[in-house]
């Protein structure tokens, strides 16, 4: 069993404690979703109190709430929706919507190096593509943590008379999240990210889109996804998305982020995106001369667990794409990391978090008696 | 962190039915409470995302993962690097129709399936045919068995894939895929089954069988909801085409993060099931022919939908003559039991695996789905027979048809008045 200190939130989250009494009590439920005898109802209607709970979280309508496997296929689902519109994606996009866009040949739109996407690009975008268009950006970088100008965004698409897809997996619990207010017509959600477990994610619409089914077969969710609901982990993602809607850990995870935040300032290291608004978890990190894999594996021999970037990329050491397209240098791509803080962790790990890296820094911390001063 | 251990729940008897009985083994089964135990603390201790490649919290996941692939591919006979984790066997159905008909298009264009397949397949076929592939759908015999003869003669020059279900999930019979494979290995054309109702109820073995892809179901076997598994055969190699992009995992056929526990539960479903599969066969056997002969010495004109011999133990599929469907639903409430596949199972159609059998369509409407499994007990055998036993004779001492069928008139000779 591992005991280091897990600060990869973003790659995962264990379950919140209401996520794990659903998800065992949807455990030990026998039925299948269709089937029209009792055991069967049961299991429907712990779907559909999740609907309820998921749609709720993101200002949505119950039937408008697609369950799918995860943020990934729920990210697939909506680009295979867009019909024959021109597909436009920001250059920040998870691999879930980048791949796909990748292979429809989309435009792509630049981030200035905030870590924002450049509407002026996008508005060029538009323009370019000359009808309507298909356009998916995220809320929160995965890697940053930086929050997109989704709203801004949404208006110039809708201006174009496009669409607008938002990839909010890193959002829930840390930030606040309304479909309409996003202006977002197809919202992504991935369980595993906001205290839900692995195996359940939702594709959520604002109003009556009509969605291209990836998965055919039997009539679930309203035809737009065939397959048997996970029905314990659909329970554990209603109750995680209840409990993610009062954003009450945001400010103790902001707490914790200063706190480090405030000790890297002290050693010098750099923050990307600092300046731009970001999720409160979230700080990528880049110690020049060092590479990321370097510091990841001397980070997780002294007890913690982070990681450079994204979890997905099989193991493959290579730059951030994230901080290429801000524009930073190979060098600072390859030594950039991600500290991802979830509700579990303490300031006594986040010192701890920080000496660490102020030994692999080269230098130690200030302690108080350094900043005595001279007699 | 908290710990599920610390809590440590219960599991033990759990999943027992009692009233109603479950008896709809083929619409989904009650996660075993093994399984259950086994992927507990991957939920909660071991909850590490297994593609977190930088720390020992995604190596443990990833561990697992692993192992539940070895156990996944040991039930089938086939190599660990052969399973394709997905989400349940409708992915897999998708990805292995599609994948391959996308792969090999343009050179390979007719797709060779089963009227009785389950929706998955013929739902991806009829999307291919969209696109412009040709299918062919094979027909199949009374009792529910395809006709070799005819699979032959139906492989043509740019043939790409035959896919033919092991066992029927409505009516339980074993299609003869030993003979399948061999057939299609002879015309190098890929061999695909859906096996969702086949895996650990009868054995199997993908070279003995020249099996190419084979789709396996979590929740058929005992294991979780939302997992199931892909079997691609390597020699020869079978190439396909992801229906999901992204962070590339599943060498790029599937991506999207592995859950590790469903992982764990399907892996230790597998291995219960290879374990005991000889023992509960022959005890469900028991049951189902105490259950078929009890109702038979009870009530004349009840036929059996689909072949006996051929069929797993774990289903019986039954048409009470001159008895009305809702009626008999109503009358058995305290049963589990399904008239069809649970997917279509809210359409008041007759079911088209029935239909296909050349069922007519009255009886087609009074069938009864019954699926016995790890749980089922002789008493609750006992107690179902002596339920629709009686529900039955009453909707029959109810019924004029029945009662003319007894004087001896002919049904189907009378001329109903036309109002």
């Amino acid at each position: 069993m591992s005991n280091a200190v897990y600060m990869d939130a973003n790659a995962t989250t264990p379950p919140c404690a209401a996520a794990q009494a659903a998800l065992e009590a949807a455990l030990c439920t026998i039925g299948n979703p269709s089937s029209v005898h009792g055991f069967g109802r049961a299991a429907r209607a712990v779907v559909d109190r999740a609907r309820i709970q998921v749609a709720r979280l993101a200002g949505a309508k119950p039937e408008n709430v697609v369950f799918v496997a995860g943020g990934t296929e729920a990210n697939n689902l909506a680009l295979a929706s867009r019909g024959d519109r021109p597909l436009i994606v920001s250059a920040i996009e998870h691999e879930s919507v980048s791949k796909p866009a990748e292979m429809a040949g989309a435009r792509k739109v630049r981030v200035l190096r905030s870590g924002q996407v450049y509407l002026d690009d996008l508005a060029a975008a538009l323009h370019e593509a000359g009808r309507p268009a298909f356009v998916s950006i995220m809320l929160a970088n995965n890697e940053t943590g930086v929050i997109q100008p989704v709203r801004a965004a949404a208006d110039l698409v809708h201006a174009a008379g496009g669409l607008l897809h938002c990839d909010a997996s890193q959002a829930p619990g840390r930030i606040a999240i309304d479909m309409s207010e996003l202006g977002a017509d197809l919202l992504s959600l991935s369980a595993h990210k906001m205290g839900g477990v692995l195996g359940a994610g939702a594709l959520i619409l604002n109003g009556d889109l009509a969605i291209k089914p990836v998965l055919l077969g039997g009539g679930q969710e309203k035809f737009r996804r065939a397959g048997t609901e996970n029905v314990p982990a659909i329970a554990a993602f209603g109750a995680a998305a209840e409990e993610a809607r009062s954003v009450s850990n945001a400010t103790k995870l902001a707490e914790l982020r200063d706190r480090l935040e405030a000790k890297l300032a002290e050693l010098g290291i750099s923050i990307l995106g600092a300046d731009s608004p970001r999720l409160p978890n979230t700080s990528c990190v880049a110690i020049s001369g060092k590479s990321s894999e370097t510091l990841v594996m001397a980070l997780d021999l002294a007890g913690y667990a982070i990681s450079a970037g994204s979890a997905c990329s099989s193991g493959k050491v290579r730059p951030s794409p994230v901080a290429l397209a801000m524009g930073y240098g190979d060098e600072l791509a390859r030594s950039a990391i991600r500290i991802s803080l979830g509700w579990w962790n303490s300031e006594a790990e986040i010192d701890g978090l920080a000496a660490r890296l102020a030994d692999l820094a080269g230098r130690k911390t200030h302690t108080l008696s350094d900043m005595q001063p001279a007699a | 962190m908290s710990s599920l251990q610390e809590k440590k729940i219960a599991v033990d008897g759990q999943n027992r039915p009692k009233t109603p009985i479950y008896l709809d083994y083929q619409a989904t089964t009650p996660t075993d409470p093994r399984v259950v135990e086994a992927m507990l603390p991957y939920f909660t201790t071991h909850f590490g995302n297994p593609h977190s490649r930088n720390h020992s919290y995604g190596w443990e996941a990833e561990q697992a993962v692993e192992k539940a692939r070895a156990q996944v591919a040991s039930i089938i006979g086939a190599d660990e690097k052969e399973i394709i984790f997905t989400s349940g066997a409708t992915e897999s159905n998708n990805l292995a129709l599609k994948g391959v008909a996308h792969f090999y298009k343009g050179k390979k264009n007719h797709i060779i399936t089963v009227v009785t397949e389950h929706k998955c397949v013929l739902d991806s076929c009829r999307h291919l045919e969209l696109e412009g592939f040709e299918i062919t759908y094979l027909p199949v015999q009374q009792n529910g068995l395809i006709d070799l003869e005819k699979l032959k003669a139906a492989i043509r020059p740019d043939t790409c894939i035959v896919s033919v279900m092991a066992v029927n999930n409505e009516i339980g019979v074993i299609q003869p895929l030993a003979e399948i494979g061999k057939i299609c290995r002879a015309a190098k054309v890929y061999f695909h089954t859906d096996a969702a109702q086949a895996v650990g109820k009868i054995p199997l073995d993908v070279d003995e069988m020249n099996i190419d892809l084979m789709s396996i179901s979590g929740h058929k076997i005992y294991g979780p909801k939302g997992i199931g598994a892909l079997y691609v055969r390597r020699k020869p190699r079978v190439r396909l085409e992801a229906l999901i992009h992204g962070g590339g995992q599943e060498r790029g056929m599937r991506s999207g993060t592995l859950a590790t526990p469903l992982c764990v539960g399907l892996g230790e479903a597998c291995a219960i099931a290879q374990r005991e599969m000889g023992a509960e066969a022959e005890r469900l056997r028991s049951l189902r022919d105490r259950f078929y002969n009890r109702i038979k010495e009870k009530l004349p004109e009840v036929y059996l939908n689909g072949d006996l011999d051929s069929r797993i133990p774990g289903n019986l599929n039954l048409s009470f003559a001159y008895v009305e469907g809702e009626g008999l639903m109503m009358g058995i409430k305290d049963l589990a039991v399904s008239s069809g596949s649970a997917c279509t199972s809210a359409s008041l159609e007759p079911s088209y695996v029935l239909r296909a059998l050349g069922v007519e369509e009255e009886l087609a409407h009074t069938s009864l789905r019954i699926g016995l499994g790890r749980f089922t007990t002789e008493q609750d055998v006992d107690y179902a027979v002596e339920h629709i036993v009686e529900s039955v004779q009453r909707l029959r001492s109810m019924s004029p048809l029945w009662e003319m069928a007894q004087e001896g008139v002919d049904i189907k000779s009378i001329k109903w008045a036309e109002h």
